[in-house]
């Protein structure tokens, strides 16, 4: 995978070095962009074709870490490419257009726009381009590597070292990350430290985020259980967990998030497909929820036999069959992290298995799945059984859940969808409905992951089995709306939201077929409240990105510096423009 | 060049001066935009003609794109209005690639007529 990228020699002066594709048809932007790159102490690699360029990058899997493509081109529409590039390779894609097209139609940027971050792009710029734009492209670059480590919990001590420049530092971080994202293999050791940092970080780390381990999760079920989901409250929870340093907020925010998981179940069982849950197991691999996903989808098959032994072995992504695709979904849900908890999530998977069944499973899924993924899915709350017996019509938003599941699980094959459903007969996602003041939350969380899991899966899955109809994209505009609110609701997300964020995100860019659709589903389960926080800052991104660029079309006031007192020159002196211009 | 030999180091900096006149009239006409100036701070030791290279590529490609335009035009049975506006397209972006505005305006005109199917436009 693209992580390589980090791991490469040229970690002492990032961004320096970033190698670029450029892929335009036209050839007076390629030498301006080349050299513009280059003034950036990039490496270029130009290409006029979109084919051209899509071999070039298969062929040297983690030979770019970027890629800047026009959007229209003769030979494959600039789109398409960036489906493909999304779908193949984990590599953060800027898609380029000429900017008079605004001229045409107001909202014609805007939509464009948005076409190409469905597409998948990480963002936009606007012909003519300008050289500073061109520098802040390494942040996607370093926004990416960082996601896939954020689920590690190493992310802050690389973010540290960034800061301090420390190359040394960043190089034994990145190192690691590097580790911790091949996935399986260091999974305990990942798990054990995430363990340990999980309450030490939350003092020691700059951005104090909790790490939601899974006994801490455990904990965390544990009290709300006792206090009764209609009854809890952060406070309350947190006296009965009884754990130093974890903060009021922290149990608030992890509680909305419990309680979104949960409206997803619900909704996800409503409709036929399941796409929610598990999309979380479907990460790409390099991260670590790929892992998870893999893991997950192990489990999937056992989850037809309701048993939920998560096997470590590294999913297959690409060829993890529908089956596994729901039974990693279910997985998802609980296994990440939480084995206990995990026995929530696998209920779906077989209505007539009495919930508490669902309960064991989540040991086998061991901690190799990165940490962080796990955290998150504690949110699965396995134990949640007592409240799978809540009727599904608890289900408080107006919108259709299933669709946004749809948009999630988008490579799921429609057949998994129904299975998965199926599985999910009574998800807990009644609690979530039962909390009426939470249910606003939970309602849009849900609304805006699975658009916003649409929406990114649909550009990398373009060919996905999917169903899931236009909906979702609909939903995006709902999240939109939605995202000034829920910002302000999990301030405490912060941290979280953007990894959480990311990591589907990042799944889905894997296109990691299989997988895609069990990650998110289970993603977006458990970070509702996190992909909330995720888009709007996404959002914001964009925003930023596009500012610039409208500020580009500075008035010609050239004129000011340059009155000269000059005769006009007749036509005939363009001639002397052509020479002085060619000498 | 088409200039003598002897003119060469005498003329340059004669050179210079005419070409800041003939840019700035250039901008202040509205023909070239903030974007040729980009151009200009790309050049530099390494790349001492960039200018010129990217200018040159330009009329290259120009030459190719109002050939094919004019082919299209042309055509007493054109209606194909749509090559058109990729065309147009085309060559809207490579011009504001190095600052031609006003050729960019006029494309941007060119393809409005050309969505309105309106021939003589």
């Amino acid at each position: 995978m693209m992580e390589n990228g980090f791991s490469s020699p040229r970690n002492d002066s990032f961004p320096a070095g970033l190698r670029v594709l450029v892929v335009d048809d036209d050839p007076t932007w390629l030498k301006i962009l080349e050299k513009m790159l280059k003034k950036c102490s990039y490496e270029v690699t130009t290409c006029g074709l979109a084919r051209h360029a899509l071999s070039l990058l298969r062929e040297r899997k983690g030979g770019y870490d970027i890629v800047i493509s026009d959007v229209y081109m003769p030979d494959m529409d600039g789109f398409k490419l960036l489906e493909h590039v999304g779908l193949e390779m984990d590599l953060p894609v800027i898609s380029r257009c000429a900017c008079d097209l605004t001229v045409m139609s107001v909202d014609g940027e805007t939509s464009r726009v948005m076409k190409g971050v469905q597409h998948g792009a990480c963002d936009y710029l606007l012909k003519p381009i300008r050289m500073k734009e061109l520098r802040n492209i390494w942040q996607h670059v370093f926004r990416k590597k960082i996601h896939e480590v954020r689920d590690i919990e190493i992310l802050e001590g690389i973010e540290f070292q960034m800061t301090r420049n420390g190359s040394d530092q960043y190089e034994d971080g990145h190192f690691l990350c590097g580790e911790d994202l091949t996935l399986i293999k260091k999974r305990k050791d990942v798990e054990s430290r995430h363990d340990e940092k999980d309450i030490g970080d939350n003092s020691s780390s700059k951005k104090a985020r909790v790490v939601w381990s899974v006994e801490l999760h455990q904990k965390f079920v544990k009290a709300v259980n006792e206090i009764g989901f209609d009854k809890v409250g952060p406070k309350k929870i947190l006296d009965l967990m009884n754990v130093p340093r974890l903060t009021r907020e922290n149990v608030a925010s992890h509680l909305q998030k419990y309680r979104l998981y949960l409206s997803r179940l619900q909704k996800e069982n409503d409709f036929n497909n399941p796409v929610g849950m598990i999309k979380q197991s479907d990460s790409p691999l390099s991260d670590s929820t790929g892992n998870f996903g893999s893991q997950n989808s192990v489990n999937l098959q056992d989850a037809s036999n309701g048993c939920y032994g998560f096997s470590g072995s590294s999913l297959g992504v690409h060829n993890v069959d529908p089956r596994s695709h729901d039974g990693d979904r279910k997985r998802l849900v609980t296994a990440p992290v939480a084995e206990p908890k995990r026995g929530l999530t696998v209920d779906p998977p077989n209505p007539s298995k009495p919930r508490i069944s669902q309960m064991e499973f989540g040991h086998p899924l061991a901690p190799p799945q990165s940490e962080v993924n796990f955290a998150r899915f504690d949110f699965s709350f396995p134990t949640k059984y007592p409240w799978c017996g809540i009727p599904e019509t608890q289900l408080k938003q107006g919108h259709d859940p299933l669709h946004l599941n749809d948009g999630f699980s988008r490579l799921p094959m429609p057949g998994q969808k129904q299975l998965s459903r199926a599985d999910h007969p009574q998800p807990a996602p009644a609690i979530s409905s039962a909390t009426s003041s939470t249910e606003r939350e939970t309602g849009c969380p849900v609304k805006i992951k699975p658009s916003h899991n649409d929406y990114t899966s649909n550009a990398n899955h373009a060919s996905a089995v999917d169903s899931s109809p236009l909906q979702t994209k609909t939903k995006l505009t709902d999240h939109q709306a939605v995202l000034p609110t829920s910002s302000t609701e999990n301030q405490g997300l912060n941290m979280n939201c953007l990894t959480d964020l990311e990591s589907p995100r990042k799944n889905i860019n894997l296109g990691t077929l299989p997988f895609a659709t069990l990650d998110e589903d289970l993603q977006v389960c458990f970070v509702t409240g996190d992909y909330y926080m995720n888009l709007g800052l996404q959002n914001i991104e964009v925003q930023e990105y596009f500012d610039p660029t409208i500020l580009t079309g500075v008035p010609t006031n050239l004129d000011d510096g340059l009155r000269f007192d000059y005769e006009i020159f007749d036509p005939t002196e363009y001639s002397l423009i052509d020479q002085s211009l060619f000498i | 060049m088409g200039l003598p030999l002897w003119m060469l180091g005498w003329g340059v900096d004669r050179l210079r001066a005419d070409m800041s006149r003939l840019l700035a009239i250039l901008f202040h006409q509205g023909v070239l935009d903030e974007q040729f100036l980009q151009l200009q701070q790309l050049q530099d030791e390494s790349s001492p003609n960039f200018v010129s290279e990217v200018v040159n590529i330009y009329f290259h490609e120009s030459e190719k794109l109002l050939r094919n335009l004019r082919g299209l035009l042309l055509d007493r049975d054109f209606s194909d209005y749509k090559q058109m506006g990729i065309h147009l397209i085309q060559f809207m972006g490579s011009s504001s690639s190095i600052g031609a505005n006003r050729v960019r305006n006029v494309c941007v005109a060119f393809r409005a007529a050309s969505e309105q199917n309106n021939r003589a436009g």
